[in-house]
């Protein structure tokens, strides 16, 4: 049933932004790297019951790219990104301050990460969904129910 | 189900309060077996109980209610309730009255105290709190009904993954935002209809778009971004590029979802409530 659930990322302009710091803590500017419109990845039409078109192990011809570690005024910021066929298809901090629950808030728009690339979005890889409210009559159905199902 | 984390175990509990599902997950040592993590989600959801009865509109005898037929006064009312409602004006501000905690009682009625659009996302910012600082070794998330809050108070777990509904086929995602801290909220007419009004004039809003979801520091803040971006209608990124520190993700009814970047604050000045 989950994975009927399968959500196909597509149709979603990749944009991910990346942060390079700069040494000095008063010119600490982020730069956005637009890498271009994604290919649809809803070729299939709508049809969300097969199962996901397995390329989860796919790694062939991406590459990951660790930045330098950056100082920044809360503690040290790493960036790794992932390119694959030219895009960045991903970002993640490979290493954040981390020191206290304030440190954490400013992580979450210092180091903001919006991986919008086709990748598969079971479930299983998703911890928690966001879209209109969804009331308690709708939750049954719902992916997150699903999710939470996982971990009850 | 072992846990894909780092070894950490993962545990959910899932509650109706609000009339919306609250699910809330907790990762970090032994979480589906530590008492204090029983007690701590029991607390968070005692809150949230706490909150609907002093907030909601349904209930009579909630202090909102009260407020609302005129048999007390706002001054008179509960120090959240003061507090909410000052939240609500500082909303309306800077939303420039899209966001209104202040609804037409009707067509032609008189403008009711109306913070239900700002009380879920507070309270769910505030239980996510609670928790997280009862529970310094554990990473927790409160999903409400579809908005967000989250913390990591661990160095060494991933983020977590919050996937964007797409608002054309709920059972898809248009995106995931991997997030350490903050809010994720997403306003639309997806799950309840037209539930946003324009508030200026009581009609409904969101004209040309299907969904609004804002990624930022916080839950209050994103959620009330969202929403006023959303009643807003298409053309709304001119003003979600003004906000500061978000991520947000457009969803017109025609045309494709678009990305906008909020603008970058001085990070010296974390809007920290």
């Amino acid at each position: 049933m989950r994975r009927n659930l399968v959500a196909l990322l597509g149709t979603v302009s990749g944009l991910v932004l990346l942060f390079s710091y700069h040494t000095s803590l008063d010119s600490s500017v982020p730069t956005a790297v637009a890498t271009g419109p994604a290919t649809p990845g809803n070729a299939s039409g709508g049809d969300t019951s097969g199962s996901s078109s397995g390329s989860s192990g796919s790694s062939s011809g991406a590459r990951t790219y660790t930045g330098e570690v950056a100082d920044t005024r809360w503690g040290p910021v790493q960036v790794q990104v992932t390119v694959q066929d030219g895009k960045i298809t991903a970002a993640q901090p490979t290493q954040v301050p981390n020191e206290n629950f304030r440190d954490q808030e400013i992580n979450s728009y210092a180091v903001p990460i919006l991986n919008q690339e086709a990748v598969q979005a079971q479930s299983a890889q998703i911890d928690a969904v966001s879209g209109a409210t969804v009331t308690s009559d709708g939750y049954i159905q719902s992916l997150q129910s699903a999710i939470d199902q996982a971990h009850l | 189900m072992s846990d894909r984390r780092g070894g950490n175990e993962r545990r959910a509990r899932v509650d109706h309060v609000m009339g919306m599902p609250v699910s809330i997950h907790v990762r970090g040592p032994a979480a589906r077996t530590d008492p204090d993590v029983d007690a701590a989600l029991a607390r968070a959801v005692a809150l949230l109980h706490d909150v609907e009865a002093v907030f909601s509109t349904y209930r009579p005898d909630s202090a909102v209610s009260r407020i609302r037929r005129g048999e007390l006064s706002l001054a008179g009312a509960p120090a959240d309730v003061r507090e909410v409602a000052r939240l609500c004006e500082q909303a309306r501000d800077r939303t420039e009255g899209w966001f209104d905690g202040w609804l037409p009682d009707g067509p032609r009625g008189p403008r009711l105290f109306e913070p239900t659009g700002l009380v879920k996302g507070w309270a769910v910012e505030r239980a996510c709190r609670q928790l997280s600082g009862a529970l310094p070794s554990h990473d927790v998330l409160v999903d409400a009904g579809g908005d967000i809050a989250l913390a990591c108070r661990r160095p060494d777990t991933p983020p977590w993954t919050v996937g964007v509904e797409d608002p054309r086929d709920r059972t898809r995602l248009l995106a995931t935002v991997e997030l350490r801290a903050g809010g994720v909220a997403t306003s639309g007419t997806a799950a309840r209809g037209a539930h946003v009004l324009d508030p200026r004039g009581g009609g409904p809003g969101g004209e040309g778009l299907l969904s609004v979801t804002v990624v930022g520091p916080n839950l209050v803040d994103a959620d009330i971004d969202a929403t006023a971006a959303f009643a807003r209608g298409i053309g709304c990124e001119a003003w979600l590029e003004t906000r500061p520190d978000i991520v947000a993700l457009v969803v017109p009814e025609n045309g494709d979802p678009r990305t906008v970047r909020g603008r970058l604050r001085a990070p010296a000045s974390p809007s920290l409530r």
